[in-house]
């Protein structure tokens, strides 16, 4: 089987749904972020895909990635942080019933 | 004349006020006492000073070489320049441009004026060192700023009287007003003080917006407000006493004596202005109907009510008149209504003084009555003519005689009121009926207030009875009508001052209550009260027609006892004879306990009953302001502002209110609910770029 773009874009766009899907219908953040991960590494998978594909003499698509994974690890963490916080104050981590802060 | 003194007698009670109203409360209270005495004496030297430069020394600039007095400008400088000067290529000045200035006017009236302000401010202010302390000679709290008040009255005053222009007389006009104000309300933890000085406050200003209005009109008209310009006007048959460019006293003249100026229902434009100036001199010198602050005013401190509500501010309203009588001499209508209002005012308060019982009210009313003689003096003052049994009437003799009471007045109606402020600081009461048989325990006090009535009441040889007897002369010369009138009421105020006379020194014995025995008050009351009636037995003596007249012509002769060559015997012994009928009535109804004065009352009820309430004059303002303004006329204005106008901002607010509480669940704050939102709108916005593709 030949390999062409279409092999890896849609397992990304598959993949793009299902973090969609995840962040709109979970309820707990842990399975938020969990979505939110999802729908950036699908991203990253077509950068690296169009850059390896459509312009194979240069790598500006997979410092890109390289970029956003970094960037992603550290939001990452910092969503974490705040999610303990928010677990701490509240003994909750259910997106509905963090609402202390709200009008 | 050098502009020095002029500037101390204006500075120092300026300085002095500032001194006390602002280091007062670091020294101690005496001492604020001492220093406003003190600074009032060397004012009243200078004062005396400038006006015995003014009247004795000859010098060219205050006496014409026919022997008429003139009016000089000490100084004269520009305070507020509103349009410039118009200059020409040579640098001469063609045209002055509008400008407010601050000067010193000094002519006959003025430092008459200036003798008088400064004698009672000066008696007023010793005074005040005794009765402003309790009975064991502690000073009550708020001396220093009492001293303080005091001192800007002064000033005022002094400014007022020197004014060279008609909008400098305003502008210490409200100076004085607002000392009024300030003063009365001295006690102003005691609500009914407070009240009384808003009533004041508010009565003197309703007046001083016609005062405004009035002089708006006459310098719009005349184009200037200098007094020596407007009082120069040459009047029919008489020179022009005050050396002024001719072409200005030529066109006031035109103005007002050949009815140039336009018509206003049905009178010329100028008469509205003096009557409109009459109206603030009616304020302030509680003429009726705007008499109904001054009986309130009452409530200040006893020596305030000797300076200010009887002998200086309150003559403003005439002195006012005075200043401007060249001009009234050309409007005679206007003229006619300052005679009838003062002869009106003058009965009516002597009548409402016949049925008081608070001795300050009793004597508040009789200044109003006496106010509204030299009113009526001033009113039935013509130029020369025969009157109607054919006697020629000496030109200007009622402004001489207005002027003259206005002095002898302020003497006598001082003593009366430090006496009765004597008498009130023994007792502890404004009632006669507290007093009763005083005479025993107050020597000085009975003597002086005697004298105080006997002069009043226009006793010869005591003041009241020559400037008395020259204000009915001058009546009798005008109207036989008005005369009597003004006769009854001199009858009239002998009745009641000796009432009140007999009251309180006679009636029945003193009881005494407790330990406390009513005795004469310290030196520092008792010496005033001396001294003042020293000038009561003699300011009739002095003579006025030499020294203050219309234009400044002297009305009789050489000869220093002038007032008795001016005596028309006739009328005196008319007048002597009424005075001593009041005076003979009030001394059998009430020198010994009867049931006469009961007897009387309950045969007149209603008339006792309208007198004793002032004819309800309170009432009735308060029906209009309260019934008629506050209701029919407030009310409805309050309700359009707070239903119509705060109305339509209110239902702005509320609009805007309503509809963000409406749309607030749009903010969720839940990010999957925006995300939902987002991707909807990210695949509507997809397929709709497809569908426009394909």
């Amino acid at each position: 089987m030949e390999k062409t773009m279409l092999c890896y874009l849609i397992p990304s766009l598959i993949m793009f749904c299902c973090g969609v899907y995840g962040f709109i219908t979970r309820k707990n953040m842990i399975a938020i972020l969990i979505s939110l991960e999802l729908m950036l590494n699908s991203v990253d998978i077509n950068f690296v895909v169009f850059n390896r594909f459509l312009f194979p003499g240069s790598m500006e698509g997979m410092f890109f990635t390289l970029f956003a994974i970094a960037i992603a690890a550290a939001e990452t963490a910092l969503a974490i942080a705040i999610i303990i916080n928010v677990f701490r104050s509240v003994k909750n981590v259910d997106v509905e019933e963090v609402s202390k802060m709200k009008f | 004349m050098e502009s020095t003194m002029p500037v101390l007698i204006l500075a120092i009670p300026l300085f002095t006020f500032l001194l006390l109203g602002l280091l007062g409360k670091f020294m101690q209270r005496g001492m604020a006492g001492v220093i406003g005495t003190s600074a009032m004496g060397i004012t009243l030297v200078l004062s005396y000073i400038t006006a015995f430069t003014y009247f004795f020394s000859g010098n060219p600039l205050f006496i014409s070489a026919g022997g008429d007095r003139l009016q000089a400008v000490i100084f004269n400088t520009v305070w507020l320049q509103f349009t410039p000067d118009q200059i020409d290529a040579a640098g001469q000045i063609v045209k002055h441009g509008l400008a407010i200035k601050l000067g010193f006017l000094l002519d006959s009236i003025s430092a008459m004026m200036l003798v008088v302000i400064t004698t009672i401010s000066f008696m007023v202010h010793l005074y005040s060192n005794g009765y402003m302390r309790d009975h064991h000679g502690v000073c009550e709290k708020g001396f220093q700023r009492f001293f303080a008040y005091l001192s800007l009255f002064s000033f005022s005053m002094l400014g007022l009287v020197v004014a060279t222009n008609i909008f400098q007389m305003y502008i210490f006009w409200e100076l004085v007003g607002a000392s009024s104000y300030l003063l009365i309300g001295f006690y102003y933890t005691k609500p009914s003080a407070v009240s009384a000085s808003k009533k004041a406050f508010i009565v003197t200003r309703f007046a001083d917006l016609g005062f405004l209005i009035g002089i708006l009109i006459l310098s719009y008209y005349t184009g200037t407000f200098n007094f020596t310009e407007l009082t120069s006007v040459p009047v029919e048959g008489l020179n022009d006493v005050y050396a002024v460019s001719a072409g200005t006293a030529e066109h006031i003249r035109s103005i007002f004596a050949d009815s140039k100026a336009p018509l206003f229902m049905g009178a010329s434009v100028m008469t509205w202005a003096l009557v409109l100036i009459f109206m603030g001199g009616m304020g302030k010198s509680a003429m009726m109907p705007l008499h109904i602050w001054l009986p309130d005013a009452m409530e200040g401190p006893t020596p305030v009510s000797a300076l200010i509500h009887a002998a200086t501010m309150v003559v403003a309203g005439v002195y006012l008149v005075a200043r401007l009588f060249p001009l009234f001499l050309m409007q005679t209508s206007a003229l006619d209504i300052v005679t009838v209002v003062g002869a009106v005012t003058a009965l009516y308060a002597a009548m409402v003084a016949c049925a008081q019982i608070d001795i300050k009210r009793v004597l508040a009313f009789s200044t109003i009555s006496q106010i509204a003689f030299m009113m009526v003096s001033l009113g039935v003052t013509r130029i020369a003519h025969t009157d109607a049994l054919g006697h020629e009437v000496h030109e200007g003799l009622g402004y001489m005689a207005s002027m003259f009471h206005l002095f002898t007045h302020a003497m006598f109606k001082a003593l009366l009121f430090l006496g009765a402020g004597a008498l009130i600081h023994a007792i502890g009461s404004n009632d006669y009926t507290a007093m009763h048989g005083l005479r025993k325990y107050m020597p000085v006090t009975h003597w002086t207030f005697l004298i105080g009535c006997l002069a009043i009441a226009g006793i010869i040889p005591f003041a009241g009875f020559f400037s008395k007897d020259e204000i009915l002369t001058a009546c009798f010369g005008h109207s036989t009508v008005w005369a009597i009138w003004m006769t009854l009421v001199a009858g009239l105020t002998a009745f009641y001052m000796f009432r009140l006379y007999f009251l309180i020194f006679w009636w029945k014995e003193h009881k005494v209550h407790g330990e406390h025995v009513p005795h004469d008050q310290p030196w520092t009351m008792t010496l005033p009260l001396i001294i003042l009636a020293a000038i009561s037995c003699v300011a009739g003596f002095v003579p006025f027609g030499n020294l203050v007249t219309w234009n400044g012509h002297p009305i009789t002769g050489a000869g220093f006892f002038t007032n008795l060559d001016n005596l028309n015997w006739n009328v005196a012994v008319i007048s002597l004879c009424v005075a001593i009928i009041g005076i003979l009535v009030a001394m059998k109804m009430y020198r010994k306990e009867n049931p006469l004065p009961e007897k009387m009352r309950s045969a007149l009820p209603r008339l006792w009953d309208w007198c004793h309430h002032r004819f309800y004059w309170d009432e009735l303002y308060m029906f209009i302001t309260h019934k008629i303004i506050f209701d029919r006329v407030c009310k409805p204005i309050a309700w359009f502002d707070r239903h119509v106008i705060d109305g339509t901002m209110d239902s702005f607010a509320t609009m805007t209110n309503r509809l963000s509480v409406a749309i607030k669940g749009l903010q969720s704050g839940r990010i999957q609910n925006y995300v939902w939102v987002y991707l909807l709108g990210a695949l509507v916005l997809a397929v709709v770029t497809m569908l426009c593709v394909l």
